[in-house]
């Protein structure tokens, strides 16, 4: 039940799969992207509604086929650079897009977990995103109301992050929650890195519990969220943020980069001490 | 910069009063990051101490001392009177139409107040591949009165949009950097300059023939109060 990460990554997420790492700016989980860049996975489907830096980081690493999404930025600084340059000149490879808005994909997440085969919704109404995406409609059998449907998450993979599992693998998020717990139970497999592996839950104020049967691997990462944050652990690193921007430009910058600090580190724990030496020299 | 009496201000401190006083102390509002963050705590500093401001992130009456560079920073759920998961967020509040003000930005609107977050160009082949709508699609339909805060210029203002992201049906106001805009007659109309801004300069930075109202105001400019408060949240959101 709580295997190391590089385990849980290669027993479970296999090339071409379809896989959600989840979080909504609040405990991303970085740490097992870097992990499925590391064991090269290929021609994944990528699900989630913000892809972020980590998101950047795997498409502009190749590992990415197709995603599927409904907000691609680095939150509150700009572009995500891999991600324009995937779209707009197909490198390092084309990428396929499925493109939702946010209450779409919130619905079909639930969908999922309630395994349903759509999810319904208020939305989608007007302009040019119907015609790009898949969405349909629906009319209520009791009003004659005309809903959009949009088709639920089925994720191979689910992949999320929390603070805290005990030692039978039950976890236990809580702060802002997401779609974690959705994505966690519209998947077929899953995998949980924690924080800290605690003798008793204690209960949380907002706090989501997963028990140990809903998930296939909990994994004891410290630290990886990073740079995203763990409430009650550590804050954001806004400043890797706005770092961002500056490496991921550049083709040959972004590459040192992922080198450097993700493909020649084995685990989090070098991944951090990489980025302090860095700091350090700097 | 312009100023207020021997004060300077900047034109995004401008947008942000203009915006704030248009919430009042009963307003529940989704705010969004940048200018309409400012804005709200702005309203929720000084005349409307009472506003609820809703991150999509699924913090509902966060109080944010320092402003945050997420929608999700830690500090906004730590302040809220409530934490809600994300599909509860969009599903029971904002379709369950509880939020009466929705703050949006774009990259391109037309004068029927529709927004482009999507791309530059061809969808398929675009010049510019833009974050996408987000929240936007549903925001724009699902809250009384959409409130847009853009810098104004031909590039933005356009004749034509790239992509409809959102449709313009409940925009109230767009907030320039020049002025004001409200539709009239079923197109955005500029009804008010800033001081120190023009008709002619809002009628150039807008990419299509840019009507105006017969009673034409110039805004107040920001008070030393207000100035005060925004630069509280600025300063400490640098820190």
């Amino acid at each position: 039940m709580i295997v190391p990460l590089r385990d849980a990554v290669s027993e479970l997420v296999r090339d071409g799969d379809v896989v959600a790492l989840e979080g909504f700016t609040h405990l991303i989980p970085s740490a097992a992207g870097h992990e499925l860049v590391r064991q090269g996975r290929k021609d994944l489907t990528l699900i989630r509604m913000t892809p972020d830096v980590i998101y950047d980081q795997l498409i502009g690493m190749g590992c990415a086929r197709k995603l599927v999404f409904s907000w691609g930025g680095n939150p509150g600084v700009g572009s995500l650079h891999r991600l324009r340059d995937a779209v707009e000149n197909g490198w390092p490879r084309p990428l396929e897009l499925e493109e939702h808005s946010h209450a779409g994909m919130a619905a079909a997440y639930a969908a999922g977990a309630a395994n349903l085969p759509f999810g319904v919704l208020r939305g989608y109404r007007g302009g040019d995103l119907p015609s790009r995406t898949r969405v349909g409609v629906v009319v209520c059998p009791f009003t004659g109301e005309a809903l959009a449907a949009v088709p639920a998450h089925r994720p191979d993979v689910g992949i999320v992050h929390a603070q805290q599992a005990d030692r039978h693998g039950n976890v236990q998020l809580w702060g802002i929650a997401g779609v974690q717990k959705e994505t966690v139970l519209a998947s077929k497999r899953s995998i949980v890195t924690v924080e800290e592996i605690v003798d008793e839950l204690e209960p949380r104020p907002n706090g989501v519990v997963l028990p140990s049967w809903t998930i296939s691997a909990v994994a004891h990462v410290r630290g990886g969220a990073h740079p995203s944050y763990a409430a009650g652990y550590y804050d954001r690193d806004n400043e890797f943020y706005v770092a961002w921007d500056p490496v991921s430009r550049d083709r040959g910058t972004f590459l040192a980069w992922m080198k450097r600090h993700v493909l020649d580190t084995a685990d989090v724990e070098e991944y951090r001490a990489s980025l302090a030496e860095e700091a350090t020299a700097a | 910069m312009t100023t207020n009496g021997d004060r300077p201000y900047t034109a995004d401190e401008m947008m942000a009063v203009e915006a704030a006083r248009r919430l009042d102390d009963t307003t529940v509002c989704f705010v969004g990051i940048g200018l309409p963050s400012l804005a709200a705590n702005l309203a929720r500093r000084t005349h409307a101490p009472g506003c609820t401001l809703i991150y999509e992130s699924g913090t509902i009456g966060a109080k944010p001392v320092r402003l945050p560079l997420s929608i999700g920073d830690g500090e906004l759920a730590e302040t809220a009177d409530a934490v809600v998961s994300v599909p509860e967020m969009f599903a029971y509040w904002l379709q369950g139409r509880r939020i009466d003000v929705g703050f949006l930005g774009a990259a391109q609107i037309d004068r029927y107040g529709n927004l482009n977050s999507t791309v530059i160009g061809d969808y398929e082949h675009p010049t510019v591949r833009l974050p996408g709508g987000g929240g936007a699609p549903e925001i724009a339909l699902g809250v009384d009165d959409v409130f847009v805060m853009l810098r104004q210029s031909p590039r933005t203002f356009v004749e034509q949009l790239d992509f409809t992201t959102s449709l313009g049906d409940n925009v109230r106001v767009v907030v320039t950097d020049l002025g004001i805009l409200e539709p009239r007659h079923g197109e955005l109309t500029l009804v008010a300059v800033h001081p120190g801004s023009t008709v002619e300069q809002a009628r150039a930075a807008t990419g299509w023939d840019l009507q105006v109202a017969d009673e034409m105001r110039e805004t107040v400019p920001p008070t030393d109060e207000e100035l005060a408060a925004l630069r509280a949240l600025e300063t400490k959101g640098r820190s």
